[in-house]
């Protein structure tokens, strides 16, 4: 990354000198411009925020009451000591953005945590042309190719219902922002009644009041008859996996873990869960690819995940990419493979 | 292969015994004998020999997938097994290859091994395009010959048992020794009208496993009531002699009767109808020989005079199976084993040392065998096996009337200093460890483990290995040396190929020792000192 570029990475993360901002810094700072509500990319402790609206009440809940934030909708712009800032879909999760910054004839997009797929519960990925492209290669693999969405619920769904057939309840692990709305939003809710693990029950109250089709749902801790659970499906956080005690009130049941790492078989068996869906909210490799393509570049800096791997592909491919390393985890963290869920309450 | 792959991908997704027996009986009750012959050959761990080496369904893949070769590799880290690698990275695919497994396997797959490589190719490629992703999967794990999927014999035998209303003992007798899958094996498999005297000659029995003692051994009642022997350290057999005829096999139900003609030519002395279990041991001047001697003339397929000379081999017998022709796996212990002494007594002279009937080691009580176990280094053996006087023999791994009971293992503090992906379970997960010792102010490597952390320990040495890689050689990763584990291990023995200079033998990490800084580690010395300590078989010399 070049020195005297509008973006810089610094110890703290992303900078915008001349605007005088921080993208998703991990460290305190005065002002920062966040994507999303994700641990990795919303931290506490900076004195101002800018958010996308469309997500305002996830960050509220992520960065507390006291919290200085700022919102812009997507497609407005804000201008900072003459820099412009403005927010785009980025189809990750409800609110999610790639942050686009111009200045003096140079453009950057920080796209934070996309994916291409349609998702129900959030606005779809906007292709936005720059000169700087700032991506993610969570799944930056070529091993790594989604199904169509509709194929993998009716995987989720035939499981539900077979296992209501044989009186087992189903627990299915998704991580709680995001991943367990989207799954709520696409089943069949017809099959039988939901419930919700806490931290899974909070955040879909702030979908549903950001206007997003939510199922009714029963927040686990409120029910009193164990017998209620025999058939339905249970929606929790994965480190509730670890917790015996917590899942024993279900009696009989099966277990789902919803996410894109559910491809590799290996992965699958380390979770130790029934059922392994492939279900993801990160971009697959075509897609990172697609999208890498759209925004028609000329330089990509890949972050997190598979990046020496994307680079390298990219290179050999005509295209001039460089490693970035940023403290983002990506699918990492958020679903558990080498699972650091505190940030998630 | 339609059905078959279902059962996979049933077997596969679940990790409850009950489902996996239900998903069992399904498969079997539904196909066809041609079917459910190849299956069970393939699901009790049998493989035909490779058909095409995985090496040529890389490249082909490679080719089809139009993936560069490195990408090609560290797609393979990620996953952890080529045959999935490849089923994931060909181009998608809905359709269904409906050829009963049978025929797949006998007209499409077996002819391919001597066919040139270009029809090999072509026969590959046709394949993949027919088949789906799961079937594509199963596909290249038989061709390569690394199919396997999470199911025991034992489980699969637990199926045919509830269909065919045979217990499972008698199913796994059947099941043992050399057949070929053929509709009529099967049919006579699961037939409750078949005679068991007209088995094959050369078949074993089930060989009886032992579990590790984990209890104090006072819980396992008065002494009298059990036999200790020494464990020995090398190649569980069953030798029989039957119809003029000598079988060895090993526990792996390998055929091993030309790899050790001493004890072959031994057992033309038996009577026939008799069945022995044993240790097969390398044995030389009245004394063990390290297990890794045997090693050498495992790998060999000619063996000359001058090996035989060198590590010379015996059976260490513990017990007798059949005699005159008679099963006597229900008679008590003691009873088997006093016929197996007078057996081999009486056959003293013509035998000539080539078995042995392994020492029973008697004490007053478990404090005084304990006493007698501490020697079990200096020995070579690895403790004790203890066995109920009155217990039969009894089939596959049993708790309850055989117990291992080992010696403490070596343990030694190290350093990790290289990691490495892992595969299976352990894919994308860095769970290959290489652990070193101080040798001055340098660390040396001196052992490599695999396994003892738990899931969560794994988890954060990945995420340390992640953050603190120093450099990367290939698959490998060096890494900044900071943590530090116990290790164990069984025997330690001088080594000129290692750098450390000594070769161990199961290392296995005991435990992290977080409260330990890299600088507490232990040093090279404090291992010779442990060779030193006890007269070490492999050297010959006593300290």
């Amino acid at each position: 990354m070049r020195k005297d570029g509008l973006i810089t990475l610094t110890s703290s993360g992303l900078f915008c000198e001349k605007g005088d901002f921080y993208v998703d810094p991990w460290k305190p700072v005065k002002r920062a411009v966040l994507t999303h509500a994700h641990a990795d990319h919303t931290y506490r402790g900076n004195e101002h925020y800018l958010v996308p609206a469309e997500g305002e009440r996830l960050s509220r809940i992520r960065l507390g009451d006291e919290a200085d934030i700022s919102t812009q909708k997507y497609g407005e712009t804000a201008v900072m000591n003459g820099v412009k800032v403005s927010f785009h879909p980025a189809g990750h999760v409800l609110g999610s953005s790639q942050v686009r910054v111009e200045y003096g004839g140079e453009i950057w997009v920080i796209s934070g945590d996309y994916k291409l797929m349609p998702d129900a519960t959030c606005a779809p990925f906007e292709p936005v042309k720059c000169q700087h492209f700032v991506t993610e290669a969570t799944f930056g693999l070529p091993i790594y190719r989604w199904q169509p969405t509709e194929f993998i619920f009716d995987e989720i769904n035939s499981w539900w219902r077979r296992n209501r057939e044989k009186g087992k309840a189903s627990v299915i692990f998704a991580y709680s922002l995001g991943k367990s709305q989207r799954v709520m939003n696409g089943i069949d809710r017809a099959i039988g009644p939901i419930f919700t693990h806490g931290a899974v029950e909070r955040l879909t109250q702030a979908y549903r009041e950001h206007g997003v089709d939510m199922p009714t749902t029963t927040y686990v801790g409120s029910v009193e008859s164990k017998k209620d659970f025999v058939g339905s499906l249970v929606v929790a956080p994965p480190s509730a996996q670890q917790s015996v005690g917590w899942l024993r009130r279900f009696g009989s049941h099966s277990t789902g873990f919803a996410s894109g790492w559910m491809m590799v078989r290996g992965a699958r068996r380390q979770r130790a869960v029934d059922r392994g869906f492939v279900l993801s909210d990160h971009a697959d490799w075509p897609e990172l690819l697609q999208a890498i393509a759209s925004a028609e570049a000329e330089t990509i800096y890949v972050t997190h995940g598979f990046g020496e791997e994307v680079v390298r592909w990219l290179n050999e491919n005509g295209q001039n990419a460089v490693p970035l390393k940023t403290q983002f985890v990506g699918d990492v963290a958020e679903e558990g493979i080498a699972a650091n869920e505190e940030g998630v309450s | 292969m339609k059905p078959f792959t279902e059962l996979y991908v049933e077997l596969d997704q679940t990790n409850k015994t009950n489902e996996k027996i239900d998903a069992l009986r399904f498969y079997f009750a539904n196909a066809t004998a041609e079917d459910a012959a190849w299956a069970f050959y393939f699901l009790s761990g049998r493989k035909p020999r490779q058909i095409v080496p995985s090496k040529k369904l890389r490249e082909w893949a490679i080719e089809q997938a139009g993936v560069p070769e490195w990408l090609f590799m560290e797609s393979r880290d990620t996953v952890g097994d080529t045959a999935e690698t490849i089923a994931l990275l060909l181009p998608n695919n809905a359709t269904v290859d409906e050829t009963p497994l049978h025929q797949l396997v006998e007209v499409k797959l077996l002819p391919l091994r001597t066919s040139p490589e270009e029809t090999q190719k072509q026969a590959v490629i046709d394949a993949w395009s027919r088949m789906n992703y799961s079937q594509r999967l199963v596909y290249n794990k038989l061709i390569s010959g690394s199919f396997r999927v999470g199911v025991s014999q034992q489980l699969v035998l637990r199926a045919l048992s509830q269909i065919s209303e045979l217990p499972p003992d008698i199913l796994a007798h059947r099941a043992m020794g050399e057949w070929e899958p053929t509709p009529e094996f099967f049919n006579k498999l699961i037939d409750p009208s078949v005679d068991e005297d007209e088995a094959p000659i050369a078949r074993p029995y089930p060989f009886h496993l032992a579990h590790q003692a984990d209890f104090p051994i006072e819980d396992l009642g008065p002494v009298s009531d059990w036999q200790a022997e020494w464990k020995w350290d090398g190649i569980r057999a069953q030798v029989i002699k039957r119809s003029g005829e000598v079988f060895i096999w090993s526990r792996g139900e390998d055929l091993i009767t030309e790899r050790f003609p001493e004890i072959a030519h031994a057992a033309g002395e038996l009577p026939d109808g008799t069945v022995i279990d044993g240790e097969i041991l390398p044995w030389l001047d009245d004394k063990v020989l390290p297990f890794t001697e045997l090693q050498k003339r495992i790998g060999r397929k000619n063996l000359s005079a001058k090996i035989l000379a060198e590590v010379p081999v015996i059976l260490q017998a513990y017990d007798l199976l059949e005699f005159t022709g008679e099963d006597l796996r229900a008679t008590d212990f003691r009873s088997r084993r006093e016929m197996l002494e007078s057996l081999l007594s009486g056959l003293a002279d013509k035998i000539n040392g080539a078995f042995r009937v392994t020492e029973s080691v008697d004490a007053a009580d478990w404090d005084g065998l304990s006493k007698i176990r501490e020697r079990s280094r200096t020995l070579g053996v690895e403790g004790f096996m203890l066995k109920r006087l009155d217990s039969p023999y009894r089939t596959g791994r049993h708790r309850g009337d055989w117990w291992k009971w080992k010696i403490d293992p070596l343990t030694i503090d190290a350093v990790l200093i290289y990691a490495q992906k892992g595969t299976g379970k352990r894919a994308n997960l860095f769970t290959d460890y290489t652990f070193a010792v101080w040798k001055g102010s340098d660390l040396v490597p001196f052992a490599k483990a695999y396994s003892g952390l738990t899931d969560a320990e794994i988890r954060k040495v990945d995420r340390y290995v992640r953050d603190n890689t120093v450099e990367t050689f290939g698959p490998v990763r060096s890494v900044k040396p900071q943590l530090v584990f116990k290790i164990g291990f069984e025997a330690l023995q001088r080594s000129s190929r290692h750098k450390s200079g000594v070769a161990v033998r199961f290392p296995r990490i005991l435990r992290w020792r977080d409260d330990k800084t890299i600088e507490q580690a232990d040093a090279l010395e404090t291992i010779f000192a442990m060779l030193d300590s006890f007269q070490n078989p492999s050297d010959g010399q006593s300290s």
